[in-house]
């Protein structure tokens, strides 16, 4: 019934000339998605990717599993020096991000061009 | 939007994560036939969605020989669910979430189910099952007082 994660990296530049790594998610975020938001970010080597920043546009359901993979991924980016970015959400999930604090350690932008032109 | 007698809708789900999407959507079509703003129908949907994954997992212990029933039952002015389960029911309340915490390794970064589901709907109880068995959450969205006529 979850529909299967997929999950892929993209290497950008950022207008003001950072390296800035793009994870794009497309499905589900939740208890099955473990290898693909946490994975996925695990393959980058964490010292020439300073700059993270996730695309949730092509996902339309997000439960409390998943907002816990997210959690932590801040974490070990946290622990690791890395800054994490994120747009597309929707409204609703925009708000539900927003209720569990997430906003504290991930800036939320409506969309890349906005997040890539802050980085 | 459909005005008249309450009416009750009820799903039978199977213990098995995935499955709370099916409730998701009997919810969000019963709220939008009552005329629920989009911005309720998702909170509502997300509530639900999360009512279900601990009855499924929590309640039921991923026990598929067991399901997970979910009742709807309109009024004029609201929206009840009951999402019932076999468990004992919730022993007592988690704490608040907290992500500094949570960011710190101090708190589970899992665990936030119950606090969506009281942030997101109007009323939010857990009822415990007589003899352990049968226990229920009960969420209750009401519309606002513009959308009524």
């Amino acid at each position: 019934m979850q529909t299967d994660t997929k999950a892929r990296v993209d290497q950008l530049t950022s207008p003001a000339g950072h390296p800035v790594a793009v994870l794009r998610f497309e499905g589900d975020i939740a208890s099955t998605s473990k290898e693909a938001v946490l994975g996925t970010y695990q393959g980058l080597p964490k010292q020439t990717n300073k700059l993270v920043l996730l695309d949730f546009t092509k996902v339309d359901y997000i439960n409390s599993s998943g907002i816990a993979l997210v959690i932590q991924m801040l974490i070990e980016a946290s622990n690791s020096g890395q800054k994490v970015y994120a747009f597309g959400l929707s409204p609703h999930f925009t708000k539900v991000f927003t209720m569990v604090g997430i906003t504290k350690y991930a800036g939320l932008f409506p969309g890349q061009a906005e997040a890539m032109a802050a980085l | 939007m459909i005005k008249g007698k309450p009416a009750s809708v009820e799903v039978r789900l199977p213990s098995r994560l995935g499955y709370e999407k099916v409730a998701m959507s009997t919810a969000a079509a019963v709220a939008k036939l009552m005329g629920f703003k989009e911005e309720r129908v998702e909170d509502l949907k997300t509530a639900v969605a999360e009512a279900c994954i601990n009855a499924i997992e929590h309640g039921n212990l991923l026990n598929e020989g067991l399901s997970v029933g979910v009742v709807l039952s309109t009024a004029d002015d609201s929206l009840e669910v009951k999402v019932i389960d076999d468990g004992k029911g919730l022993g007592k309340m988690p704490t608040k979430p907290d992500i500094d915490r949570k960011i710190h390794g101090e708190e589970d970064p899992r665990g936030m189910g119950m606090f969506l589901i009281q942030a997101l709907v109007d009323e939010a109880e857990w009822v415990k099952g007589v003899n352990g068995k049968s226990s229920y959450v009960r969420l209750v969205i009401r519309l606002d007082k513009e959308d009524l006529d």
